[in-house]
C-alpha cells in the first residue's frame, strides 16, 4: 500500500495496482459523500476500512463497482476505467465481488440457484458445471448440506456465508465487503470471520469495511482511516493501532477499543 | 398465599361452565345462526305477503314469453319475438363482451403504466403518475358518462374521422374493415393454437440446452416466427382466402364492416382507463415492493438489467401484484354494469327492462346478482390458479 497523491501518481503505479483510486470526489446533491480520494490497493493486498457511520466508508467502496457512480476522479479496476460505458461497468463488475450487510440472497431461489444464476447467465457455464462449481464454493464456506434449501431457513451466519460463496462462484479477483458482520448476531461473526480469514490467506484481494479490530489485526496489510468524507490517515496496523498520526484516528480508537 | 393450590384458584374465579373457552365459542356460533335464520324467515315470509297482497305471481314462466323490446346490439341473433330468457342471455353475452375487452386492454394499459411510473425517464414517469392521479380520482360513473358524451360529440357518419382507410370514427362508433369469414379460418385459428405450444416446447427445449451447454438462445425470433408462420402457410394452404367486408356509407349509417356501437366503445374506455390507473398502481407498489438490495445483489454479480427483470424483480414483483390485480378485474366487471348510463345493453340494463315489463322483480334481480356471482367466481378461480402457478417459494 502506499500512499498516492495525485501529483507522484504514474501510470506505472496504475499499471500494477489491482484497485486505483485517483482525486475522487462525489455529492449526493449538495452534501459530499466522498472528497478527493486517493487510494491504491495491489494485487493480493487486504485493506480494512474503518471509521464513523456516514464517513463515507460504504460509498467508497460502492464506487469500486459503479453501484454508486463517483462524479469527479478516476477509477481504475484491474486496467479497466469506469467510466458511464457499459461494457467497461459489466466487465468490472464480473471481476468484483461484493457482500453486503443485509446479505442480499434472492429469497426466491434456493441456495444452489443464487450460486449458478449468475455464472450461467453471465459467464455462460452450463448448468452441471456452475453446480458442482458452486457445492465447491458452499464446501469451502462448509455449508454444503444446506445447499436445497431456501435462504430463509438459514441462520444469519449461514446466510452471509452463502452470499459470500455467491460471490466467489464468479470467480472474482477482488473481494469487496461492505461491513458483513454488522447484521449479525455476535455468536454468528466467528464463523463469516473465519471464511473470510481464509479467503485473506488464499490471497484474494480484498477491501473490507468493518469495526472488527480483531480480524483487521490479524489479516490487514492496510488500515484506512475516513472520516467526514475525507481518508484521514492510511498505514500498516502495528503503526495504526499502536501510534497514528492524526488524533481523530486517536480519538476514533478509543472510542471502539474501550470495552 | 403458597398454601392455596390450583385448583382452588379456579374454583375461586368460578368454575361454571359459563366461563369454559369452548363453551362460550360455540354458544356465539349458534347465537348467530339463530339471528340469521329467524332474520331470513321473516324476508322471506314478509316478500311473500307482500307479493300476494299485489296479486303478483312468483315464478320462472315469465323467461318464456317474448319480450317484445330490440336490443341494440347483440353477440347472438335477436328480434323482438324472442323471449325474455334470450333477451337476458344477450345482456349476459354483452356484459362478458365489455368485461373481456376491458380486461384485455387494461391490464396492457395499467402494466405499462405501472413500469413507466418507476421509469428513470422523467417524461415518461410524470406522464405516467399525471394518468393515474387523474384517472383514479375521478369517480367510475364519471369516467363512463364522460366518454358517453365526447362520442356523441364527434362528427356525423358523413363527416367521419378516417385513421386509416376503411375505418372511421363518428359519433355512431367505429367501424372498420373486417375479413369475410371463411372455412379455411377455424383451421388458421387451430393452427394458431398449436403454435402457441410450439413456442412452449421451444422455450423448454431452449432452457434444457442453456443447462447443458451455457449456450444462451434468443428464442424471440423463431417463435415469432412459429406464431406467424404457422398459421400463415396453413391459410395459403387453403388458398389463402381473403376478402375484406369494407364498411361503406350508405344514406346515414355505414353498412358492412366491423361496427362497434357508440356505447360500447364509450364503455370501454371508460372502465378501462378507470381500472388501467389502479393496475398501473399495483404494478407499480410490486416493483417497488423488492428490496433495493435485490437488485444490487444481482447488479454486483453482473447480471444484465433485462436478466435483473426477469429472474430477480418480477418473481417477487408478481406475488405482491397478483392478488390485487384479481380484484381489479372483478370491479371492471362489476363496473361494467354502469352501460345502463349510458345505454349500453348490458346485463343491467336488459334486467332492469325485463323487470319493469313483467313485474318480477325478485326474479330478474336474483337472475342478475347469480350471474354477476357466476362470473366472478370464475374469474376469481382462474386467477387463484394463475396465482399458484407463479407463487414463489420461500421455505
Amino acid at each position: 500500500m502506499n500512499e498516492q497523491t495525485p501529483d507522484t501518481n504514474s501510470n506505472t503505479a496504475a499499471d500494477t495496482a489491482a484497485i486505483h483510486l485517483v482525486d475522487v470526489n462525489k455529492w449526493y446533491g449538495d452534501f459530499q459523500a466522498l472528497i478527493d480520494i486517493n487510494l491504491s490497493v495491489k494485487q493480493g493486498e487486504r485493506v480494512v476500512v474503518c471509521g464513523p457511520s456516514g464517513s463515507g466508508k460504504s460509498t467508497m467502496i460502492r464506487c469500486i463497482n459503479r453501484l454508486e457512480h463517483h462524479q469527479r476522479g478516476q477509477i481504475i479496476v484491474d486496467g479497466i476505467e469506469l467510466t458511464d460505458n457499459l461494457k467497461n461497468i459489466e466487465a468490472v463488475r464480473s471481476e468484483v465481488g461484493m457482500v453486503f450487510q443485509s446479505f442480499n440472497l434472492f429469497p426466491h431461489m434456493r441456495v444452489i440457484d443464487n450460486l449458478t444464476l449468475a455464472p450461467m447467465l453471465v459467464r455462460k457455464m452450463p448448468k452441471a458445471e456452475a453446480e458442482a462449481l458452486a457445492m465447491g464454493y458452499l464446501e469451502r464456506v462448509q455449508i454444503p448440506e444446506q445447499a436445497y434449501k431456501y435462504p430463509g431457513q438459514l441462520s444469519g451466519g449461514q446466510q452471509q456465508r452463502v452470499a459470500i460463496a455467491r460471490s466467489l462462484c464468479m470467480q472474482p479477483r477482488i473481494m469487496l465487503f461492505d461491513e458483513p458482520t454488522s447484521a449479525l448476531d455476535p455468536e454468528m461473526i466467528k464463523e463469516v470471520l473465519d471464511v473470510m480469514v481464509e479467503l485473506a490467506k488464499e490471497g484474494m484481494t480484498m477491501i473490507v469495511v468493518t469495526h472488527e479490530m480483531g480480524f483487521a489485526k490479524t489479516v490487514a496489510d492496510t488500515m484506512v482511516f475516513m472520516d467526514q468524507a475525507e481518508i484521514v490517515e492510511i498505514a500498516t496496523p502495528d503503526i495504526f493501532f499502536t501510534k497514528p498520526k492524526n488524533e481523530r484516528t486517536q480519538l476514533f480508537l478509543d472510542q471502539i477499543l474501550t470495552h | 398465599m403458597s398454601d392455596i393450590s390450583k385448583p382452588e384458584d379456579q374454583a375461586r374465579t368460578g368454575g361454571s361452565f359459563l366461563y369454559n373457552q369452548g363453551f362460550r365459542s360455540i354458544a356465539y356460533q349458534v347465537l348467530l345462526g339463530g339471528v340469521l335464520a329467524y332474520l331470513a324467515w321473516t324476508l322471506y315470509a314478509n316478500v311473500n305477503a307482500n307479493l300476494e297482497r299485489q296479486g303478483i305471481a312468483t315464478g320462472w314462466d315469465f323467461l318464456n314469453t317474448s319480450s317484445g323490446f330490440d336490443i341494440g346490439e347483440s353477440v347472438i341473433e335477436y328480434s323482438a319475438a324472442d323471449t325474455y330468457g334470450k333477451a337476458l342471455l344477450a345482456g349476459i353475452l354483452n356484459t362478458i363482451r365489455v368485461a373481456l375487452f376491458g380486461i384485455f386492454f387494461a391490464t396492457i394499459l395499467g402494466v405499462f403504466m405501472g413500469i413507466a411510473r418507476v421509469s428513470k425517464n422523467w417524461l415518461l414517469s410524470t406522464l405516467a403518475s399525471w394518468y393515474v392521479e387523474i384517472c383514479r380520482n375521478v369517480p367510475v360513473v364519471l369516467h363512463v358518462i364522460f366518454w358517453g358524451t365526447v362520442i356523441h360529440l364527434l362528427p356525423s357518419p358523413r363527416k367521419a374521422m378516417v385513421p386509416f382507410e376503411g375505418a372511421f370514427i363518428m359519433n355512431r362508433g367505429v367501424v372498420m374493415p373486417f375479413p369475410v369469414y371463411d372455412p379455411a379460418y377455424p383451421w388458421v385459428g387451430a393452427a394458431f393454437v398449436a403454435a402457441i405450444l410450439g413456442v412452449v416446447f421451444l422455450n423448454k427445449w431452449a432452457q434444457r440446452r442453456r443447462e447443458q451447454t451455457g449456450q444462451y438462445i434468443s428464442t424471440l425470433w423463431a417463435g415469432l416466427g412459429i406464431l406467424i408462420g404457422l398459421p400463415a402457410a396453413v391459410w395459403i394452404a387453403f388458398g389463402a382466402p381473403l376478402v375484406w367486408d369494407v364498411p361503406a356509407l350508405r344514406g346515414f349509417n355505414f353498412q358492412g364492416g366491423l361496427q362497434l356501437s357508440p356505447e360500447f366503445v364509450a364503455l370501454l374506455i371508460g372502465i378501462t382507463v378507470y381500472t388501467a390507473a389502479f393496475i398501473a398502481e399495483i404494478v407499480r407498489s410490486g416493483i417497488q415492493s423488492v428490496p433495493s438490495g435485490q437488485i444490487e445483489a444481482a447488479r454486483a454479480v453482473g447480471l444484465r438489467p433485462s436478466f435483473i427483470m426477469r429472474y430477480v424483480t418480477m418473481p417477487q414483483a408478481l406475488r405482491v401484484i397478483i392478488p390485487p390485480t384479481a380484484s381489479q378485474y372483478l370491479s371492471l366487471t362489476k363496473n361494467s354494469s354502469l352501460g345502463v348510463l349510458i345505454g349500453y345493453p348490458d346485463l343491467v340494463n336488459i334486467g332492469n327492462t325485463t323487470l319493469n315489463q313483467t313485474g318480477q322483480a325478485v326474479e330478474a334481480i336474483a337472475i342478475m346478482m347469480v350471474v354477476y356471482l357466476a362470473i366472478s367466481i370464475v374469474i376469481s378461480t382462474f386467477m387463484n390458479v394463475y396465482n399458484r402457478l407463479v407463487a414463489i417459494k420461500e421455505r
